[in-house]
């Protein structure tokens, strides 16, 4: 009996595990990973990208309308995240060397940090400098620059943008105030005091929910300009700083007795939301906003006024952001994958958007021929010098008075930001929801980057 | 203490009593209705969200009335089609490799017990125990050396094993249902173990298979963390179409609305045609 039920256990593992390799073997050849063609004018080229209107709208329709009319031996398959999913499977993908992916839409916080650990493409070396036509000259020098590792791109810019001041001019000239193209924070809280009416407009939306790219981005501009510093020069952290803590101070206040009700849980669609339906005198946001206002809330639009991003102790403050395409090392198709990378960021993407969307729809923060077109000139001439100057006038090596042995404006160029940068958010979002003081917000923010040792954090 | 003659309160009795069990079930009317309601306006909410323009979708007072469109489910029209052929395949796919694999265990675990059976059930449940999150890591690096990322099987077979262990207690619940006559008089007859579980057993069960089945297809249909971890454009499913309509920069309550609202029928659809097996099911379950 024993001897009958094991030759039967034994028939039943041996059948499973055939079943396995039967399904392993019938799915290899489905991934995309498997996908043959070495030509770069043949392959599948699968395309991590994050779920924003230009890419959703624009970048997919245009792939399968254009693209692949030019190209039909490169199928081109998107997968679509939003920001903090597209991170995790980006990461995944990578650091596992699963080439589940052909191209990987990034950030200048990944670029860097990713072609240091050796997971993407040099594309200077690889396809730009074989490619002259592609024009990475013309490539925004602040753009191209967070987007390179050692002086080389190992991505390339899809779209860029800074933050700027967004203000109502009805309301502004209804009030007898002016705004100066650069504001001081302090005139910018002056204003929202006088602006404010609760119940009907806030004085000024700024973001409050938890999350380095959401509050932490603007945040961190307002303590950069106020001379505050993420660390000092020996790694030490300083966010108990009184600079750190007079910046946050102010942020959390003017969002308190100003700003929108709720704040702590809104960011750029929810603010964009209040804007466009007359809720908001001020906006501080991404440039790109202005594109989402025109579109969206045509009436709000032509009331609107653009200031740069308000300073108090530094010349300008804004923020520098662009996704971008790179192709992770060791991937097949790369040849394909190139063809993909350098159509959708080349000039000619730009033509194709302009004569399906119109001009004022083309991805901005680029390229420089873009704001020398004519007709862009026309149709984005209430925002467009203005996002150019912001972006040209950032320097991410360089982000608040002092020097700071760390690159990045709006974030900290070293892995673990990515856990530390949200945990001090979430502290940020409960004082500006009144749960807790800011400096026990700062204290706590303080505790958690005290956890890492200099050498960790310079990477040494 | 006043004294109250038994035979007036004999007398008052009925109408008092009357009066309660009325004034009761008006009471569980209202309730039920409430609870009802509650749950039933977001979902309401979503599907009149679904129909407005992406700019009237979010606003303070609510708006009720607007100028309704399809522009929302064209988009959705467009693009959903292959993460719906995903989402159909593994979850049929997985729900029959369930009903395939949980009829003979539950069997085994039933009518005819296995020796240890108790703790063969306890195993089964206690898969449930551990939280999917802290698998996921070898989850992963098993099917990527197995060549299964990205592929509709690593859905299939996880779907599979998320659902088994449910459908096993469900199962074997119904089968304890089954009269011990009637599995007598089929052995009597004469009638093996696969003629007395095809002939006898299921279709006795069957309203309760149906109710096993349909929660099965629910749960694979709805997940989402595997999908997402496991799956890129190949296997790509429904709950990930979702999640892809929430742009990092833009407006999308509508948008979100219409895919929710579609991602949504299907399920109903089997439900209401389950309906009356699915009651009878999971009352049949419940007397155990």
């Amino acid at each position: 009996m024993r001897s009958s039920l094991f030759r039967l256990r034994t028939l039943g593992a041996a059948g499973c595990v055939a079943a396995l390799a039967a399904v392993a073997a019938c799915s290899s050849g489905g991934t995309s990973t498997g996908s043959s063609g070495s030509s770069s004018n043949s392959g599948t080229v699968t395309v991590a990208v994050v779920s924003n209107p230009l890419i959703t709208s624009q970048m997919i329709p245009l792939t399968s309308s254009s693209f692949q009319k030019q190209y039909p031996g490169i199928q081109v398959k998107f997968a679509t995240y939003t920001e903090g999913d597209l991170r995790a499977a980006i990461q995944k993908d990578v650091s596992t060397h699963s080439n589940t992916f052909n191209v990987i839409m990034i950030g200048p916080y990944e670029a860097p940090l990713f072609a240091k650990n050796g997971w993407l493409t040099d594309l200077s070396a690889q396809y730009i400098a074989k490619d002259p036509s592609y024009g990475a000259g013309d490539l925004l020098p602040s753009i191209a620059k967070a987007l390179s590792y050692k002086g080389d791109l190992y991505a390339v810019p899809f779209y860029g943008e800074s933050s700027m001041l967004f203000y109502r001019k009805d309301l502004f000239r209804q009030a007898g105030l002016t705004m100066p193209a650069h504001p001081t924070w302090a005139q910018v809280q002056n204003f929202a005091a006088r602006l404010n009416q609760p119940g009907k407009t806030s004085g000024i939306c700024l973001r409050g929910l938890a999350g380095w790219g959401d509050n932490m981005a603007a945040l961190d501009t307002v303590v950069n300009t106020f001379g505050g510093q993420w660390f000092d020069m020996n790694w030490k952290p300083q966010l108990t700083s009184p600079a750190f803590e007079n910046a946050t101070s102010f942020y959390v206040n003017l969002v308190r007795k100003y700003g929108e009700p709720g704040a702590s849980n809104d960011s750029f669609n929810q603010l964009l939301t209040l804007y466009g339906q007359g809720k908001c005198a001020m906006w501080y946001d991404a440039t790109v906003a202005a594109t989402s206002i025109a579109t969206t809330y045509p009436s709000v639009y032509a009331q609107t006024g653009y200031a740069f991003a308000p300073v108090n102790l530094t010349k300008s403050s804004g923020w520098l952001w662009t996704w971008a395409l790179g192709i992770p090392q060791g991937t097949s198709n790369s040849g394909a994958a190139w063809k993909f990378v350098s159509w959708a960021t080349s000039k000619q993407y730009d033509q194709l958007v302009a004569a399906k969307y119109g001009w004022s729809a083309v991805p901005p923060g680029t390229r420089t021929s873009l704001y020398d077109t004519p007709q862009y000139q026309q149709a984005a001439k209430a925002f467009a010098p203005i996002t150019i100057a912001s972006i040209d006038s950032t320097d991410p090596n360089h982000p608040t008075v002092n020097p700071v042995p760390y690159v990045g404006i709006q974030y900290v160029d070293i892995p673990q930001f990515e856990s530390l940068g949200l945990t001090v958010a979430q502290q940020i979002a409960g004082a500006i929801a009144g749960t807790e003081s800011v400096s026990q917000a700062l204290q706590a923010g303080q505790s958690a980057a005290s956890q890492y040792t200099p050498a960790q954090l310079s990477g040494g | 203490m006043t004294a109250v003659p038994l035979r007036a309160l004999r007398a008052r009795e009925p109408g008092s009593r009357r009066l309660r069990e009325v004034s009761g079930k008006v009471g569980w009317t209202v309730l039920a209705w409430v609870v009802a309601i509650a749950f039933f306006l977001p979902v309401l909410w979503m599907v009149l969200t679904a129909f407005k323009p992406e700019s009237a979708a979010e606003t303070w007072p609510p708006r009720f009335t607007f100028s309704p469109t399809l522009a929302e489910f064209r988009l959705v029209f467009s693009g959903w089609g292959p993460y719906v052929t995903h989402s159909v395949i593994a979850t049929i796919g997985s729900t029959i490799l369930v009903l395939l694999l949980g009829v003979p265990a539950a069997y085994a675990l039933s009518v005819h017990p296995v020796g240890r059976w108790r703790d063969g059930l306890f195993f089964f449940i206690s898969t449930k125990m551990l939280p999917i999150v802290a698998a996921i890591g070898p989850l992963y690096v098993i099917a990527l050396k197995t060549h299964l990322l990205d592929s509709i099987w690593v859905l299939i077979i996880l779907y599979t094993a998320m659902n088994l262990p449910l459908a096993i207690w469900m199962i074997r619940s119904f089968m304890l249902e089954v009269p011990s006559e009637l599995l007598e008089a089929a052995e009597l007859d004469g009638a093996g173990r696969i003629r007395e579980i095809t002939g006898v057993i299921l279709p006795v069960i069957s309203p309760g298979l149906v109710s096993t089945a349909l929660i099965c297809v629910i749960f694979a249909w709805n997940e989402l963390f595997l999908a997402l971890n496991l799956t890129v454009t190949n296997a790509a499913t429904m709950p990930m179409y979702l999640i892809s309509s929430v742009p990092q920069e833009g407006l999308y309550i509508a948008h979100l609305s219409a895919a929710a609202t579609v991602a949504s029928v299907p399920v109903i659809i089997v439900g209401w045609i389950a309906q009356r097996s699915l009651v009878r099911g999971l009352a049949m379950g419940a007397i155990k």
